[in-house]
């Protein structure tokens, strides 16, 4: 993409103030608490991740940080307002993509766009120029003036994308940005959203429930279960605190070795000290998942590992320590925090894709 | 080029104003909507068939009737009130009217049905709700929209069926005339917003675009076709009128019936509309009284002036401008209450 195309990284004023606050932000549908006392800073520029299963509150937060619900208690401000009283403000900074977006099938990618750039007040050529350039951000310039009912999922998902770039806002709220979209299209779509705050310095705030996927890319995530935000911070952090000291390290071998000996490095690998458990790849090329506890003998384990694979003449291609996955984290959270009874029926196909327990 | 192209370029003023007024953004894209829609394509053969079969079927006789009654007042309104002579559907007449006043209801309907629930299951809702304007700027626009495509085409079929009866009968007008249909117009557009809000409410209520469509007209159909029958089949059960009884009661019983068909929307645009659109209609009331009803009998044949016509339905317009505006009030709270997401 050639800079001048890159669309208008006009320089933002800068506001003291964090992009988004909320204190005991609360959400009650009757007896039912979809928000429970959310407190929550965002930082200018980052990528932040609310996380968490379906109906953890991650939607009604998002809703409330725009002004289209009300909050039964606490408050929230985004960019400096409050967004039950100044929504309209509010709505024309921040852009929103909703859960499995839709757009007008009938009309092309371009009229949609068009459409929502007059709903912010937006017309004639810079409004055309906008549009061209978000288009070809999310590189959809060459399909915009089919109509959206001939786009795939993941096209439309990037045309949402490009719809909420439309006003130019200083935060993007994506709700599960990645759901239902096929392995390429959530690496497209990710990389995008880094590309966003490299050229536009815009704060992005996403939800999803899939953690392994935004994992990558999130500067910071909140983990969130039955309406409360039970951790937050990097990943690396969480898994300190969640991960129950544990470490771990993964292993390559070479491929031919490895196929021949792979009954042979389970056992072998299980043997060694501080090692907790091992996870077998699916192809024996792939690497092997050792979890180590207590999580500071990751660099014994790295010897010991070396040490074997030189007594039993299997060449090491890779070894590493590695971070927890933020399923595991997650899991453990929501154990550590007795949350998990509420929420375990949806837990289960929300964040065991790989039934790796 | 590249100059063109650098201008096009330059950093556009971004100015962080919301569009002052929303709904015009919403209504002028659900009007474009519209024009380039089936529905409207439905919409002109509708009203153009209501307006065409009985032009056509009556033409000979209105033609016959100019010429006896030449220098009469009213002829030019016979063009919208007579239908022929020997024609009739489901009891209806078939005049310009009485067609026009069966398909405003069906167009309403068809006009607003999928207004918001269509917006919900295509999932463009939360999109447009999360653009800086008001909610009810949403549903204020699909109205005006709606009402304005039905409007556009309402009018043109007037004019051609004005225009027909200059050019083709040698009917002009008369000033007199020309209010009374530019009223019945304004009755007729207030009748079409009642049943286009009662479309939009059930858009709100019913969350399946093709259920709400079934709901609309099936309801239509108990209200056009079928409450006459049903209110005078109720009344004939409770309220009999009975030979041997007394003028008196039968009076006040026929003011009961009255009364009770009025309850239907129907009844309060067919009186409103025949009242406007034919001076010589002088009560649409039963008399109240043995006197009244001795008075009426005895009436010259006359015709009404304007203000008169309209003092006569001034209580059907109204009612039906109340009940318009409560329809669509319901539809907009419902509307301003619901959650947003899917």
């Amino acid at each position: 993409m050639s800079a001048a195309a890159a669309p208008a990284a006009s320089p933002r004023k800068a506001t003291p103030e964090a992009p988004i606050v909320t204190a005991g932000l609360t959400k009650r549908y009757g007896d039912l608490t979809a928000v429970d006392n959310l407190d929550l800073e965002l930082r200018r520029g980052e990528i932040f991740g609310l996380l968490g299963q379906n109906g953890a509150g991650k939607t009604t937060t998002i809703l409330m940080l725009l002004g289209l619900t009300e909050p039964s208690g606490g408050t929230a401000r985004v960019i400096g307002l409050d967004p039950a009283r100044d929504a309209l403000r509010v709505k024309r900074q921040v852009g929103y993509l909703p859960d499995s977006v839709g757009f007008y099938g009938d009309l092309t990618g371009r009229q949609n766009l068009r459409y929502t750039a007059r709903l912010n007040g937006l017309q004639g050529a810079g409004a055309e120029a906008t549009i061209e350039s978000v288009l070809e951000h999310v590189g959809l310039l060459d399909r915009a003036d089919t109509p959206t009912e001939t786009y795939s999922r993941g096209m439309l998902q990037r045309l949402g994308i490009a719809d909420a770039l439309v006003k130019d806002p200083e935060i993007l709220i994506l709700d599960e940005p990645t759901a239902a979209i096929d392995p390429i299209g959530v690496v497209e779509i990710l990389d995008l959203l880094r590309q966003l705050v490299r050229e536009r310095g815009v704060t992005i705030l996403l939800s999803s429930h899939l953690l392994t996927q935004v994992q990558s890319v999130c500067d910071r995530v909140g983990i969130f279960a039955s309406g409360r935000l039970i951790g937050l911070g990097t990943v690396a952090e969480l898994a300190t605190r969640f991960g129950n000291d544990t470490g771990r390290v993964e292993v390559s071998f070479e491929g031919e070795q490895a196929t021949a000996a792979a009954g042979r490095i389970g056992p072998t690998l299980s043997a060694l000290d501080h090692v907790e458990s091992v996870d077998a790849p699916a192809q024996p090329t792939d690497p092997w998942t050792l979890v180590v506890k207590p999580a500071s003998a990751g660099r014994a384990v790295r010897e010991a590992v070396l040490a074997v694979a030189a007594r039993e003449s299997l060449g090491l291609t890779a070894i590493r320590s590695t971070e927890a996955s933020l399923d595991e984290i997650y899991r453990a959270a929501l154990k550590q925090t007795g949350l998990q009874q509420a929420d375990r029926d949806t837990a289960a196909e929300a964040t065991d894709p790989e039934g790796s327990d | 080029m590249t100059a063109a192209k650098a201008q096009a370029e330059a950093p556009a003023p971004m100015e962080r104003s919301v569009p002052r007024a929303g709904w015009l953004v919403v209504a002028g894209k659900e009007f474009a909507d519209h024009l380039l829609s089936v529905r409207f394509f439905v919409l002109l053969l509708v009203l153009g068939l209501a307006a065409g079969i009985p032009l056509f079927l009556a033409a000979e006789r209105i033609r016959s009737l100019a010429s006896e009654v030449s220098g009469a007042q009213a002829v030019f309104l016979a063009l919208f009130i007579i239908g022929p002579q020997d024609v009739s559907i489901f009891g209806l007449d078939v005049s310009v009217q009485g067609f026009i006043g069966l398909a405003a209801p069906l167009l309403g309907i068809a006009f607003a049905f999928d207004a918001v629930n269509g917006e919900r299951a295509q999932g463009t809702l939360p999109r447009l709700v999360a653009q800086p304007i008001h909610r009810d700027d949403v549903i204020n626009g699909k109205f005006v929209a709606s009402l304005a495509a039905i409007t556009l085409v309402l009018l043109a079929v007037v004019l051609l069926i004005s225009g027909f009866g200059l050019l083709r009968l040698g009917i002009v007008p008369q000033w007199a005339e020309v209010l009374r249909l530019g009223l019945w117009f304004l009755v007729t557009v207030v009748y079409v917003a009642l049943w286009l809000a009662f479309g939009l409410l059930i858009s709100v209520v019913i969350r399946r675009a093709a259920t709400a469509a079934l709901v609309g007209f099936g309801i239509w159909m108990l209200i056009a076709m079928f409450g006459r029958f049903i209110v005078n089949l109720l009344l004939g059960a409770f309220a009999p009128v009975s030979s041997s009884a007394p003028v008196d009661q039968t009076l006040s019983t026929f003011q009961l019936h009255d009364f009770v068909l009025r309850l239907l929307p129907t009844t309060l645009y067919n009186e409103a509309s025949s009242v406007l659109l034919n001076p010589s209609l002088t009560q649409t009331s039963t008399p109240a009284t043995v006197g009244q009803l001795a008075q009426v009998q005895q009436q010259v044949p006359t015709l009404l002036a304007l203000d008169q016509s309209l003092l006569l339905v001034w209580p059907q317009v109204v009612a039906l401008l109340a009940l318009s505006v409560i329809c669509f009030a319901i539809a907009y709270v419902r509307f301003m209450g619901e959650e947003v997401r899917a």
